[in-house]
C-alpha cells in the first residue's frame, strides 16, 4: 500500500515521462533494428534489389533483343564506342541483353522453385509432426532417405526423361530442395502442437486438416520464411548448374548457367562471355547468402 | 555394434531400392521405346530384339528382370553406344573419377584439417581471415564459374616461353599433369567446407571442461591439441566427410564437363544428353549404392572418433 503521497508522486512521474519513451517494441521491430545494423545484409539487399530491377527492366532499354544475331558484330569484345557494352557472342548477340535476360530466368526459378519447395516442405513437415506416431516416423523416414540420394543425378534424369520445359525445372528444383524446411517445420509443428489454441481447435471439433493447415501453418510461417531464404541460394544454384550442363532452359532463351556453360572452351578468344554472367551470378548468390544469414541472426535469439 | 550394422544395412536397401524402382518407372513412364528410330525394321526384327532386351513382357517382369540382372552386378547394354554394355562404359570411366576424386579428398582433408586447426588456435590471424575467406569463397562461386577461372589463369593466360599454358586446359591421357587443375578445383571447394567445419569444431572443444583440465596439469598446447582435443573435434568433419567423398569420386559431374575428363560425371552428362536412358539408370543406380555404402561407413567412423557413441 503506498500512501496517498507517494501515489500522487507515483502518478506524477510517469504522467511527466513523454509519450514516446515508453513505446513497446514489439520483436518485429527488434529483429528489424539487428538486420539493419548489420552492414553486409543491408548492402546485399540494396545489390540484390539493384540486379533484380535491372534484369527487369534492363532488357527493354538495351537496344538489343535477347536473341538478336548481328553479322556485323560478332565476337566483339566490351566496348563504349557502340552499343554492345559487354561484347557479343560468336553469333552477334548482345551479352549485356543475354545476361539480364538469364538473370530474369534464373531470379524467377529461384523464386519459383523456391516458392514450390516450401510449399511442400511445410506441408509435409507439418502433417508428419501434427499427427506423429508411425506416420511421423514413415513420413521423416522418407525426408532421411531422399538426403541419402545424390540428387543432382536424380534432377539429371528427370530432365532426360522429361524435357527441358520451363516448368519442369523447378518442378525437378522443387522435388528435391524442401527437406530441410521439411524438417524445420516438423520440430516447430511439435512444439506448436500441444498449445492450448490447438486443444481448443480439438475440442470444439474442427477437423485435422483444418487444424494443421488454418491453425498450425500460420504460426509457422514466420519461422519458415526465414529459414527459407536459405533455400533461395541453393534453388538458384541449382538451376544454373543444371543449365550449365545444358539440361536447363533451351536456346535460344537463356540463364547465367547457360551462359556460363556457353563460354567454357571460347575463353581464350572471349573471356567477356565468362565474366559478365558469372559477375552477376556470384553477386546474386552472395547477396542471398549474406541476407539469409542476416535474417536468422536477427530473429533467432538463441544464436546472439 | 553388429546389431547396429545389420540395422542400418535393412536400412540401406530399401532405400537403394526405392531409387531404383522410381529411376526405373520414371524411364518407362516415358514415351517412345529404345528401337522407335527413323530407321524402318522389319516386323520380325525388331520382335527378335523385343525379346531379347525382354520387352515384350508386362513392366513387372522387365522390372524382375533388370532387378535380377542388377543382383548379377549387370547395368545392362547402352541405348546410344552401339556394342557398348554400361558395365564396361563404367569401368572406363570409373578409374578416373576415382583417382581424380580420391585424391582430392585426401588433400582436402589433410589441408583443410590442418588450416581449421591453425585457425582455431589463432582467432582473428591472418590465417584465421584466409580461412574464412576460403569458406565464403566456396559459398558464393560455384565450381562451375571457378573451374573456368582457372583454366583461364593457369591454361591461357599464364604461358610458357613456347607459347603453351602452364597446364593443360582439359582432356586426359593419364599423366599427372591433366589431374592438377580438376584436382585443384574439387580441393579448393572442400577444403573451404572442411576448414570452417574444423574451425568451429576445434573452437567448441577448446572451451570444454577437460581441455581445461588439460591446461591445469600444465600439459604443453601440442600434446593438449593433438592428443586431446583433436578426436572430438574430427567428428562434425567426419559428418561432412561423407556427402564430400561421394560428390567427389562418383558425381563430380561439373568439375569433368569443365576439364573435359572422361569419368562417370562426363558419362552421366553424355547420357543425358543422347538420352542414353540405360547408361543414366545404370549410373544413378551405381552412384546411389555407393552413396548408401559410404553414409554407412561414415557412420561406423563415428563409433572409432566418438566413444560416446554407443550403438
Amino acid at each position: 500500500m503506498f500512501s496517498k503521497r507517494k501515489q500522487l508522486a507515483l502518478a506524477g512521474t510517469v504522467a511527466d515521462l513523454p509519450l514516446e519513451s515508453v513505446k513497446g517494441r514489439s520483436p518485429w521491430r527488434d529483429a528489424m533494428n539487428r538486420f539493419a545494423r548489420n552492414k553486409a545484409a543491408v548492402f546485399s539487399v540494396v545489390l540484390l534489389v539493384l540486379i533484380t530491377v535491372a534484369c527487369i527492366v534492363g532488357p527493354w532499354l538495351v537496344p538489343h533483343s535477347f536473341d538478336d544475331t548481328d553479322w556485323g558484330a560478332i565476337s566483339l569484345p566490351p566496348t563504349w564506342a557502340g552499343t554492345h557494352w559487354f561484347g557479343t557472342d560468336e553469333l552477334g548477340r548482345d551479352i549485356l541483353v543475354r545476361t539480364l535476360i538469364g538473370g530474369r530466368i534464373s531470379l524467377l526459378v529461384g523464386l519459383l522453385g523456391t516458392i514450390a519447395s516450401v510449399a511442400l516442405g511445410i506441408a509435409w513437415g507439418a502433417v508428419a509432426g501434427f499427427l506423429g506416431g508411425k506416420t511421423d516416423s514413415v513420413m521423416m523416414r522418407i525426408v532421411d532417405m531422399m538426403y541419402a540420394v545424390p540428387y543432382l543425378l536424380i534432377a539429371i534424369l528427370m530432365m532426360t526423361l522429361f524435357g527441358r520445359e520451363f516448368y519442369l525445372v523447378i518442378i525437378t528444383i522443387a522435388v528435391f530442395s524442401w527437406l530441410d524446411t521439411a524438417r524445420v517445420v516438423r520440430g516447430q509443428t511439435l512444439t506448436l502442437k500441444s498449445r492450448e489454441f490447438v486443444e481448443a481447435a480439438h475440442a470444439i471439433g474442427v477437423p485435422t486438416h483444418r487444424i494443421i493447415f488454418s491453425h498450425i501453418v500460420p504460426n509457422l510461417l514466420g519461422i519458415v520464411a526465414i529459414y527459407t531464404t536459405v533455400t533461395v541460394p541453393g534453388v538458384i544454384l541449382t538451376e544454373s548448374v543444371l543449365s550449365f550442363l545444358g539440361l536447363g532452359v533451351q536456346e535460344p532463351m537463356t540463364s547465367w548457367g547457360a551462359l556460363i556453360g556457353d563460354s567454357v572452351g571460347k575463353m581464350d578468344q572471349q573471356p567477356w562471355m565468362l565474366l559478365f554472367p558469372s559477375l552477376f551470378l556470384c553477386a546474386t548468390l552472395s547477396c542471398a547468402n549474406y541476407i539469409g544469414d542476416g535474417l536468422r541472426d536477427a530473429f533467432d535469439p538463441k544464436d546472439r | 555394434m553388429w546389431s547396429y550394422i545389420l540395422r542400418r544395412l535393412l536400412w540401406a536397401i530399401p532405400t537403394a531400392l526405392a531409387v531404383i524402382t522410381l529411376c526405373y518407372l520414371m524411364l518407362h513412364l516415358t514415351p517412345g521405346g529404345p528401337f522407335d528410330s527413323e530407321r524402318q525394321v522389319s516386323a520380325a526384327v525388331l520382335a527378335n530384339l523385343q525379346a531379347k532386351y525382354h520387352l515384350d513382357q508386362p513392366l513387372w517382369r522387365q522390372y524382375l528382370y533388370y532387378l535380377n540382372d542388377l543382383l548379377h552386378g549387370d547395368l545392362g547394354a547402352s541405348f546410344r553406344y552401339a556394342d557398348w554394355s554400361v558395365n564396361s562404359l563404367v569401368a572406363q570411366a570409373l578409374p578416373v573419377s576415382a583417382t581424380v576424386g580420391g585424391l582430392s579428398v585426401i588433400l582436402s582433408l589433410v589441408i583443410g584439417v590442418i588450416l581449421g586447426i591453425a585457425a582455431a588456435l589463432r582467432q582473428n590471424s591472418i590465417i584465421d581471415y584466409v580461412v574464412m575467406f576460403l569458406g565464403n569463397i566456396g559459398n558464393t562461386i560455384p565450381s562451375f564459374v571457378m573451374g573456368p577461372v582457372l583454366i583461364l589463369i593457369f591454361a591461357i593466360w599464364l604461358k610458357h616461353p613456347d607459347g603453351n599454358g602452364w597446364l593443360p586446359a582439359g582432356g586426359w591421357d593419364g599423366h599427372a599433369i591433366y589431374m592438377i587443375l580438376p584436382v585443384a578445383l574439387l580441393t579448393l571447394i572442400n577444403v573451404a567446407t572442411i576448414g570452417r567445419i574444423m574451425r568451429a569444431g576445434l573452437i567448441e572443444t577448446m572451451s570444454s571442461n577437460f581441455i581445461r583440465t588439460a591446461r591445469a596439469k600444465g600439459l604443453p598446447l601440442r600434446t593438449i591439441v593433438f592428443r586431446h582435443a583433436l578426436k572430438p573435434a574430427l567428428i562434425p568433419v567426419a559428418s561432412v566427410l561423407g556427402p564430400v567423398a561421394i560428390s567427389a569420386i562418383t558425381a563430380a559431374v561439373v568439375t569433368e564437363t569443365v576439364f573435359s575428363l572422361p569419368g562417370l560425371g562426363k558419362l552421366i552428362v553424355n547420357g543425358a544428353s543422347n538420352r542414353d536412358y540405360t547408361l543414366v539408370l545404370g549410373l544413378v543406380v551405381l552412384i546411389t549404392v555407393i552413396a548408401v555404402v559410404f553414409n554407412l561407413l561414415v557412420d561406423l567412423a563415428y563409433a572409432l572418433l566418438d566413444p560416446r557413441i554407443r550403438y
